[in-house]
């Protein structure tokens, strides 16, 4: 792992108006670090998620990220064009509802391949070739590929979803409960697979979720969310081993043994 | 009391020809930008030309010459209306010769007749963003079109290739304007494009529905986008005109009879004509001749 | 530090919140070192912390207070502060731990359970199956299990997966939590060559053992962990 943080938060906040979103949010990510924003709906984890991937502009805050070439940008301070640059180079973001992040009316090839149109790639065969390669990649069988997203499974979008995230080589991914909507044979299949690309590709992810076994699996690192605050955060063993705060007891402890 | 005085020359009133001028002028500045404009309420149905028909009623001038065409032709209802519009309205002198005039109005087609530095071609367009059918929200693609993000238009080749083998778009074939600004040419057939590029004549494009007003100065870059591996081609066809046997035009089929009876001519009906005043001749032409006594 | 691991002073209790903020004092004051080489095995009755206290050396547990000091890359750490990415730095290269049971992950074969370890090291993923290999056969796993996935494997084979999981790296610490409790003589005399091999190599290690024979055979010494009890401190 590289000795300088990828990421640095520095007291994040949003309100909407009196009411709080997410309140003084601080931390560092370091690169190939998966790190769980966990809570219940309405804990402002989303809202937090979305003011780090710059979908949201913070009330106050600051959030420095690490540029491919080293230097630190405030990404705040960044032009829009510039922002935007970013997400669809170095950063992926997947949403819960694979028909926010996908084109559904455009073949899983052409989904994939946008962002290599997008950055310029200019040869047919070669973004194909690519494209196919991702679809193999994320299990999708390659004779799919001129299909559109609209004739796929729940499990099979999402894991397109993936595929049009990470064919640029991103360095971070945010993900906002990728497992949701899907039953839970398909999770397993899909937690599996991130976790394996997420180790190979060694991605930074942040990834909001509020199913302990998810960030159990997927995660580092993890930070437990509660009317807009971080409340707990550590080591994912640890918090889950040995939570201390109140409310993570009580999350820890609601969970459904099978 | 004559025809012209119940109505302001060229029918629209000299503010908003004022109006209309200012945003051609900032489309001229800004070769391939969309900008908008207060399209007017017009004496013909949306669909029929309105946004052109604005456009030449603010270029016009009293010794100008105009010519019209629907398709290739001068003689269909749509190219035939527009016409006596501004003979009326106007009483400017109106042309089929292409070389005559001086502003040609047209839907779908470019003369073949290479157009000159003294004449102004003005296109009528229905749908003016290109990035329309895969990004439907309108202040997204404003953005992307500020940003240069063009990677979707390629995703819409990509998919014609995909699904056909090849890039199967024949019209409104998106084009890059100046190295900057991705533009539609409109129902335009991709033959075309190629006439646009470094044409010395002014192109402005006007789309009443949509509101918007661009255009191609003259003598600039416009450039058919395409693929490394599947470069852009214009259409071919396998024979010459059958009336005046004219090669490398565009050229429309016509059905002769109910026995799969046909021939291919010139869409643009000027050229075809001026071809046989000199004495062309393609092959179908005798025939029908034969088969009309 | 030529002393692998030196626990100093460390304290332990749970908060439970849920019952009326109830504490609960684990062990207090715990202080002791490994050396190189050396099979320590903590002793004392049951519920009296000892799976705590590999716990809180892995950082699967917070201490309240105290220090956890291992030598990483020529730093000493210590963990009971660390943040967590120097302590996953430290598991994947200083501090292995088998655990009593194995936390299965959905989908992943027998085989990459055991190699996965030496990958994250970087080790080619084929060296390290093939180790894994070596590791499974050894430990009379069957090898028509090897590719499946260990969830619906019996006790005794999950066992056998986490200890070749365990002990397919050359960690310097390994905290051993009842490794044999659900094997057989045969493959408990398996783990115990296994872990002599590894004192040979200079590891040390911590474990707990309930099985009298393996105990005797493995330690060089017991840590009864009932003086760091603070009941018996408070008595």
């Amino acid at each position: 792992m590289s000795d300088q943080p990828l990421l640095n938060v520095r007291g994040v906040s949003k309100f909407y108006g009196s009411r709080v979103g997410c309140m003084d949010v601080s931390f560092d990510l370091w690169p190939g670090e998966v790190l769980a924003i966990v809570g219940e709906s309405g804990s402002g984890k989303t809202t937090l998620l979305n003011c780090l991937a710059t979908r949201l502009m913070p009330t106050t805050g600051c959030v420095q990220y690490r540029m491919r070439g080293g230097n630190l940008r405030d990404l705040y301070q960044m032009s829009d064009a510039e922002r935007r640059f970013l997400m669809r180079t170095d950063w992926g973001f997947v949403h819960q509802n694979p028909a926010d992040g996908l084109r559904m009316t455009v073949s899983a090839g052409a989904n994939v391949g946008e962002r290599l149109m997008a950055v310029g790639n200019r040869h047919y065969g070669n973004i194909r070739t690519t494209a196919s390669d991702w679809l193999e990649r994320v299990e999708i069988a390659q004779d799919r590929i001129d299909d559109q997203p609209r004739a796929f499974s729940g499990g099979m979008r999402q894991r397109l979803q993936i595929a049009r995230n990470l064919v640029t080589s991103p360095r971070l991914v945010f993900m906002d409960e990728p497992t949701g909507g899907l039953d839970v044979s398909v999770q397993a299949r899909l937690l599996d697979l991130v976790r394996g690309l997420v180790s190979d590709l060694g991605l930074a992810v942040i990834v909001v979720t509020h199913d302990l076994a998810v960030a159990r699996l997927l995660s580092h690192r993890m930070m437990v969310m509660k009317g807009g605050k971080v409340i707990e955060q550590g080591l994912t063993d640890r918090v889950l081993d040995d939570p201390r705060e109140p409310y993570t007891q009580l999350l820890v402890s609601s969970i459904l043994q099978v | 009391m004559t025809a012209l005085a119940d109505y302001n020359f060229a029918y629209l009133d000299e503010q908003t020809k004022r109006m209309i001028r200012r945003a051609i002028l900032k489309a001229i500045a800004i070769p391939g930008y969309q900008v908008p404009f207060a399209s007017r309420e017009m004496p013909m149905p949306y669909g029929w030309g309105t946004g052109g028909v604005q456009v030449t009623a603010s270029i016009l001038g009293p010794h100008d010459v105009l010519k019209v065409i629907d398709q290739g032709a001068d003689d269909t209802t749509n190219a035939v209306s527009i016409r006596a519009f501004f003979q009326k309205v106007a009483n400017v002198a109106v042309t089929t010769k292409t070389s005559e005039a001086t502003i040609i109005q047209t839907r779908h087609r470019i003369p073949e007749e290479t157009l000159g530095v003294n004449q102004v071609l003005v296109y009528q367009v229905p749908i003016p963003e290109p990035l329309r059918f895969l990004e439907p929200r309108e202040t997204e693609t404003r953005q992307m079109h500020a940003l240069e993000e063009y990677g979707l238009m390629h995703v819409k080749l990509y998919e014609d290739i995909a699904r056909h083998g090849r890039i199967a778009t024949t019209y409104a074939y998106p084009v890059k304007v100046a190295g900057r600004y991705v533009m539609d040419p409109s129902p335009t057939p991709k033959f075309d494009n190629p006439k646009m590029n470094q044409s010395a004549a002014l192109q402005l494009f006007g789309a009443g529905r949509e509101k918007r007003i661009y255009a191609v100065p003259p003598y600039t870059d416009v450039v058919s986008l395409d693929f490394e591996d599947h470069p852009f081609e214009v259409q071919t066809f396998e024979k010459p005109c059958a009336l005046c046997g004219a090669r490398h035009v565009y050229l429309d089929e016509v059905v002769l009879d109910d026995k799969g009876g046909r021939m291919f001519v010139c869409s643009d009906t000027d050229f075809c004509e001026t071809r046989r005043e000199e004495g062309h001749r393609g092959e179908m032409l005798g025939d029908i001749k034969e088969a009309a006594e | 530090m030529t002393t692998p691991l030196i626990v100093s002073d460390v304290s332990k209790s749970f908060t439970m919140h849920l019952r009326g903020g109830l504490r609960l004092p684990v062990v207090a004051n715990v202080r002791f070192s490994l050396a190189r080489g050396e099979c320590v095995v903590l002793g004392g009755p049951s519920g009296i912390g000892k799976s705590s206290i590999l716990k809180m050396l892995y950082g699967n547990y917070a201490v309240d207070s105290g220090q956890i000091l291992v030598r990483h890359c020529d730093q000493i750490i210590d963990l009971a502060s660390a943040e967590p990415r120097v302590v996953l730095q430290t598991r994947r290269d200083v501090l292995g731990y088998v655990s009593q049971f194995l936390r299965t992950v959905p989908r992943v074969s027998a085989l990459d359970v055991v190699a996965e370890p030496l990958i994250a090291r970087g080790t080619p993923a084929g060296d390290a199956r093939e180790r894994a290999e070596e590791l499974l056969a050894r430990l009379n796993l069957p090898k028509d299990l090897w590719q499946l996935p260990p969830a619906t494997f019996s006790g005794g084979e999950q066992q056998r997966v986490n200890i070749a999981r365990g002990f397919i790296t050359d960690h310097r610490i390994l905290l051993l939590d009842e490794p044999t409790a659900s094997l057989d003589a045969a493959n408990r005399a398996i783990v115990v060559d296994m872990i002599q091999a590894k004192k040979e190599q200079g590891v040390a290690l911590l474990g707990i053992f309930h099985d009298e024979e393996v105990r005797e055979a493995v330690a060089d010494r017991i840590l009864d962990v009932s003086q760091f009890s603070p009941r018996k401190v408070a008595a």
